[in-house]
């Protein structure tokens, strides 16, 4: 479970997150949507402890993220984030990328680490791309190896932060598959996303940032076709 | 032509005295560069470390390195020190001037370097459960070695260069100093370093398809 | 080390030092880029192929000392009978030397312009020559210009080596210092300095430049 009580983050002068509440259950996907700068995608590091916080507080199964007596490294392997770039390593195969952290992270051996590499590529439809680099295929593809590279740590949270929203339209439907695939899995999900259809679709709950602001949160049926904020309609005229 | 007789084979007759030299210009070059890396990568560290005095020596290595002929920092070697009653051979001049310059040009290019690569790629590191000392050695060092490696392959024939200066303080065991010596005694001036020319240009040529060879068989992406 | 010998004369010296190293600086660079323009265009014109030959010797002279390139340049015009004076033969050499690396700067700057801008450019009916002067050259100017400052610097650097030639440089006048006033260590330090500040104005605008043209401006 990840709760987040009263989460308040600023950089310098402009406070992005103004006291953020948020509970997600295991098996739960929230999706969060919301304008750019309502920091709702500052709000998935503060998640994972990338960033810091300036007060409240976030646990993760009964651990304080920020707190600091925890290990976040360890923390981190149970919480997997793929970012709006991808970030492939390029020096890396397809295969080695994946391979990375659970040799030297989980310290693995090199056979078993193949193996779950291999196991997570073929589930996001990259079975055929295990040597080759990098620069030698799509975004969306790099995507997905990021996010089969982040499912190879067998993480119990994933964290998506707009992982369309660098992708030519045409390769978006191969990572929203691969994200609906998961969420149909039983993963715990917390996505950031522009795509509306999408979050109508797979999640249990969305959840509307404004302004540093949670204005809403709600079943999607309740969000998209009666929201109650004025901001949330706003939005959503303008997004349809 | 011109009146002017070449006399190639008392010149060819050389040859293996001048190789005997290329080997000591092969091996002031690498030892040079082995001091130059060492040293670039300790400036490198100094201007990261935040310390304003280790930071303004770095600078100041890597402002005189670059902008002083080579020559410059060889005469300060053999001249210069001269001054603290330390009097240098030619050959430890030549070896000091050279491995000074290099790590100048060198520390800047590991700079440009350590630009290269996004901070996104550590984060992405880190991401995944790995401290920083991991993400930096698996996942930086290794692109800043790719990136790295060009500048400091060009930077090793320009020690080969560099290496003919040391004639000018007396160095007369590498390359440049027999082909000097033989030319002093015969006076064929044009055929003697004229074969000098093509030797270093081999060796030039001979280590630039060393590094690209080595390099393709490393960087793979 | 300021209870000093060095007399006003000797600054002079000095001074005329440095001129020297402006002098054959300036005719290099200068005659070196019109070689280097006019060879860069050609390799681009011909392509890798037919320009191999050009290449290849432009390369030699970036893979052969500059110190052995004075010597038989020297060697060659007294073989010759040209009877050069030791100027002439230096600014020759060092304008051959400086040539070679500016043709590789000119050929990437025109390599950088993009071939839909210039096919453009012909698709409005301007000729060749039109396209090269009014579409290609601005373009490839800016590119190319901050490398060709670092030339113009390393050329100015690298001329210290026609001392061998007999030519009383900087570099060589602070030496002459040295053997007379035994002080080597303050008189190199002086010849140092100025060859900063001869070089600082030009990497000033170098950076100048670079900063101000960069592409994403």
């Amino acid at each position: 479970m990840i709760e987040i009580e009263n989460v308040r983050k600023s950089f310098g002068q402009l406070e992005v997150l103004k006291g953020i509440n948020l509970t997600v259950k295991k098996g739960e996907v929230v999706t969060v949507i919301g304008g750019s700068g309502s920091g709702k995608s500052t709000l998935l590091t503060c998640i994972n402890g990338l960033e810091p916080i300036a007060s409240g507080k976030v646990m993760i199964d009964g651990t304080d993220v920020h707190a600091k007596s925890t290990d976040l490294n360890k923390l981190r392997q149970k919480v997997g984030i793929v970012f709006q770039q991808w970030n492939a390593f390029p020096h890396l195969t397809v295969l080695e990328n994946v391979m990375l952290a659970p040799r030297k992270v989980l310290g693995m051996s090199k056979q078993k680490a193949e193996e779950i590499a291999v196991k997570q590529l073929t589930h996001v439809g990259l079975g055929e791309k295990l040597s080759v680099y990098p620069n030698r295929m799509s975004g969306g593809q790099q995507q997905r190896m990021a996010i089969a590279r982040a499912l190879a740590m067998s993480p119990e949270y994933m964290l998506f932060d707009e992982v369309t929203s660098a992708l030519d339209p045409m390769l978006v439907g191969e990572v929203l598959d691969t994200l609906r695939m998961l969420a149909s899995e039983g993963m715990t999900m917390i996505c950031v996303t522009h795509e509306m259809k999408f979050a109508r679709e797979v999640s249990d709950r969305v959840a509307f940032f404004h302004q540093g602001v949670m204005a809403e949160i709600a079943a999607p049926e309740q969000l998209f076709d009666a929201p109650e904020h004025a901001e949330t309609k706003k939005f959503l005229a303008a997004t349809h | 032509m011109f009146h002017y007789t070449f006399h190639w084979n008392q010149a060819l007759k050389a040859l293996p005295q001048m190789l005997d030299g290329a080997l000591v210009t092969l091996q002031i070059a690498l030892l040079s560069m082995a001091i130059g890396l060492a040293v670039a990568i300790a400036l490198t560290l100094f201007r990261l470390s935040g310390s304003r005095i280790l930071g303004a020596l770095a600078t100041a290595w890597i402002e005189v390195a670059r902008n002083t002929p080579a020559l410059f920092q060889i005469y300060m070697a053999h001249f210069g020190l001269g001054n603290f009653g330390i009097h240098l051979s030619p050959f430890t001049s030549l070896l000091v001037g050279i491995a000074f310059n290099n790590a100048g040009y060198l520390a800047e290019n590991f700079r440009g370097a350590l630009k290269a690569i996004p901070d996104t790629q550590a984060r992405a590191g880190r991401s995944l459960g790995m401290t920083s000392l991991q993400a930096f050695r698996l996942i930086v060092m290794p692109q800043m070695l790719r990136v790295a490696f060009l500048p400091v392959t060009n930077q090793m024939v320009w020690a080969i260069l560099m290496t003919s200066l040391g004639v000018t303080v007396g160095m007369n065991t590498d390359l440049a100093g027999i082909t000097q010596e033989l030319n002093a005694r015969s006076f064929r001036t044009f055929e003697f370093f004229a074969i000098a020319a093509v030797i270093y240009y081999v060796i030039a040529k001979a280590v630039t398809l060393a590094a690209r060879a080595f390099a393709s068989r490393m960087f793979r992406y | 080390m300021f209870n000093t010998a060095l007399s006003w004369s000797d600054l002079v010296f000095l001074a005329h030092g440095a001129g020297m190293t402006l002098a054959v600086t300036a005719v290099s660079v200068a005659a070196g880029t019109v070689l280097g323009v006019l060879f860069g265009v050609i390799r681009f014109q011909l392509g890798p192929y037919w320009a191999a030959p050009l290449t290849f010797v432009l390369d030699v002279f970036r893979s052969v000392p500059l110190l052995i390139q004075l010597v038989l340049g020297n060697a060659l015009q007294s073989i010759m009978k040209l009877g050069w004076p030791p100027f002439t033969t230096s600014c020759v050499v060092l304008s051959l030397y400086t040539a070679a690396y500016c043709t590789e700067i000119v050929r990437g700057g025109i390599d950088s312009v993009p071939t839909t801008t210039r096919r453009a450019a012909r698709s409005l009916g301007m000729s060749w020559f039109q396209d090269m002067r009014y579409i290609v050259a601005p373009l490839a100017i800016r590119v190319s210009l901050p490398s060709w400052i670092g030339l113009t610097l390393g050329v100015m650097k690298d001329s210290a080596l026609v001392l061998w030639l007999g030519l009383i440089e900087l570099l060589r006048a602070s030496q002459i210092l040295v053997t007379r006033l035994q002080e080597p260590l303050f008189i190199l330090l002086i010849c140092g300095a100025i060859y900063f500040i001869i070089s600082l104005p030009i990497a000033r605008l170098g950076g100048y430049l670079e900063k101000r043209w960069s592409p994403n401006d």
